[in-house]
């Protein structure tokens, strides 16, 4: 078991993350990086505190699935962090024979715990794997992490009927709700405001959160394996691009690689928020 | 070679291949507490009803939500469950495709998916509720194994079969009354094709029910002095190579017979074996791209061509081609 990382230590390495995960999209040549950086702090907060994943052939170990898998880039890395595979891989993002897939295949590397790729498949997987656990009476938890666009698609709300039609408690779902889809704002392509709202009329324990503030992170996660009777879902309300000033809020970073240049001044200002 | 079809061949007596799905699964109720079984309010119909009054607390209703019940399946197995998810042909298949690509097949998961109420058999629920491309679309698929029984103990014997092996997989069922061509002893292994008579004038390679026409249209070649050998290819991916091939090779002339289209089908997948191996005149009795409609499964098995008559006319033609 990991020593339970501090705040300020889980800062730390959503930072180093957020690095290597654009030195990974940039050595492919293409890539997400947008997503990848809005859902980087939960994400961190989740593998590396609040989840029980301490190696990916533990059979009790919490299930993460990523719905979104675009953002694939940013799993690579915490799995990397989380000493799965080797972190010297991580440039072998997208590149031919690599392990490292455009969207996530299973087990390649070992953590990935299911493909994806085509939206709105994880959270019913999640479901699925949450119901075994509860049925074999395992201390497992089952997490899925979508998105807002993504929630777009008919799947979802499936899985949320389904999830609390359950009351599968050992399941949360977290939604990184950072208002870009690749056509514009999520509000002006297929608006569904409010999330929280819809969430709770599906009977889900909704807790919503700035999903780039670390303490409220880990708190949320945190109040998630505490619910009785019912899915948890956290509306993690965070920035696209999230550290990376000329990324902030941009439309066109979802699925673009920076250039060289682009990831050394993106470096820098990572390492000056560090500092700050 | 099989022989009990010799019993009941002729008759019209018998029992549909969904059932012999749920004798499966009752069995493997009780001998494998791995198996999970989900539906999509159709357990009434695919049978899995069955299992759920002896097992309710490994049953699943899903409700209408296909996709979501692929996913759940895929869940389940990812825990080291084998979870069986049943629907219609049509909505098993067509409308959980891409979760039945992505996540089971790409994810090689260990879920079985059975396709209920597959041919233009189905009756009068017309097109909509008729599988005619559900085996063509599964065994395109990677890592997929594609089944389809001839009868209710074959269904029986695949659903005990595909539960012992690691993987993904699909089973096609059927909504109306076949008759029984298997017994206990006959044998069934995923990927081998049974001969069940042998003949060396023409073959007539058939799956699902149309092996019942096929030994129908042997009977009448007979009289005629033709002897058609009959093989029964119930996995259609892996599909048997070898049988398959060694029948061309001895006969020099293969029909094949489908309760499905016959472009991307079974005749699909036998002619892309022989043009390789053994190329020898073929021709293909089946679905000819188009839909089903409304009518009885007598009727319509009729008039989509999927009669004894259509194999015995069928076989003419490949052995007139085969002599020029």
């Amino acid at each position: 078991m990991d020593p339970m990382l501090t705040i300020q230590e889980l800062k730390h390495l959503a930072t180093e993350i957020r690095k290597d995960t654009l030195r990974s999209i940039t050595a492919a040549g293409s890539g997400h990086p947008g997503g990848s950086l809005s859902a980087a702090d939960i994400m961190t907060a989740l593998y590396f505190r609040a989840a029980n994943l301490n190696s990916p052939t533990d059979p009790d170990r919490d299930r993460i699935f990523w719905s979104k898998g675009h953002i694939v880039p940013l799993l690579y890395t915490l799995l990397a962090y989380k000493g799965f595979f080797p972190k010297e891989e991580l440039t072998t993002l997208r590149k031919f024979g690599s392990r490292l897939q455009g969207h996530p295949k299973k087990d390649s590397p070992p953590g990935v715990e299911t493909s994806g790729g085509s939206l709105g498949q994880g959270l019913s997987i999640a479901v699925g794997a949450a119901y075994a656990a509860r049925y074999d009476h395992l201390p497992v938890r089952s997490w899925c992490l979508t998105g807002d666009g993504e929630i777009q698609e008919g799947q979802i709300w499936e899985a949320l009927m389904a999830g609390a039609h359950f009351k599968l408690d050992n399941l949360c779902a977290i939604i990184d709700n950072n208002g870009l889809q690749i056509d514009g704002k999520c509000s002006d392509i297929m608006c569904i405001d409010d999330v929280a709202a819809k969430l709770r009329a599906f009977n889900w324990h909704v807790i919503s959160i700035d999903g780039n503030d670390m303490e409220q992170c880990v708190n949320a996660l945190d109040e998630a394996k505490t619910v009785k009777g019912q899915p948890t879902a956290i509306v993690a309300h965070t920035i696209k691009g999230k550290g990376v000033s000329f990324m902030e809020n941009v439309v066109g970073w979802h699925g673009k690689a920076p250039s060289q240049d682009e990831l050394t001044q993106a470096i820098r200002e990572l390492d000056a928020q560090e500092c700050e | 070679m099989a022989t009990a079809h010799k019993d009941v061949c002729g008759t019209l007596e018998g029992k549909a291949t969904r059932f012999g799905y749920s004798d499966g699964l009752l069995i493997l109720g009780t001998t494998d507490p791995r198996v999970f079984v989900l539906d999509a309010d159709l357990a009434k119909s695919t049978t899995s009803e069955r299992f759920k009054k002896e097992f309710p607390d490994r049953f699943i209703d899903c409700g209408i939500a296909e996709a979501n019940m692929v996913g759940i399946a895929a869940g389940l197995s990812l825990m080291g469950k084998v979870p069986f998810t049943s629907t219609y042909g049509t909505f098993m298949v067509d409308r959980a495709l891409d979760q039945i690509r992505v996540t089971v097949a790409y994810g090689e998961l260990n879920v079985k998916i059975v396709g209920a109420h597959g041919g233009i058999s189905v009756g009068p629920d017309g097109a909509t509720h008729q599988a005619l491309e559900d085996l063509g679309t599964m065994r395109m698929l990677p890592h997929m194994t594609v089944i389809n029984p001839c009868d209710v103990n074959e269904a029986r014997k695949a659903t005990l079969a595909v539960a012992a092996m690691q993987g993904p997989v699909f089973i096609r069922l059927g909504r109306e009354s076949v008759p029984i061509l298997t017994d206990d002893a006959t044998p069934f292994e995923i990927g081998k094709g049974i001969t069940f008579e042998d003949g060396d004038d023409v073959t007539i390679t058939a799956t699902g029910y149309m092996v019942y026409e096929a030994l129908l249209a042997h009977e009448e070649l007979k009289k005629q002095g033709i002897h058609a050998r009959v093989l029964n290819i119930h996995t259609i991916k892996p599909i048997d190579r070898e049988l398959l091939v060694k029948a061309a090779r001895e006969t020099g002339a293969v029909v094949t017979a489908e309760e499905h289209q016959v472009m991307g089908g079974f005749g699909s997948a036998v002619a892309e074996v022989l043009v390789q191996d053994c190329p020898v005149p073929m021709e293909f009795v089946g679905i000819k791209d188009r839909f089903g409609e409304s009518g009885t499964p007598d009727e319509l098995l009729t008039a989509f061509g999927c009669r004894a008559a259509n194999i015995e006319q069928a076989v003419k033609a490949v052995l007139a081609r085969r002599k020029r």
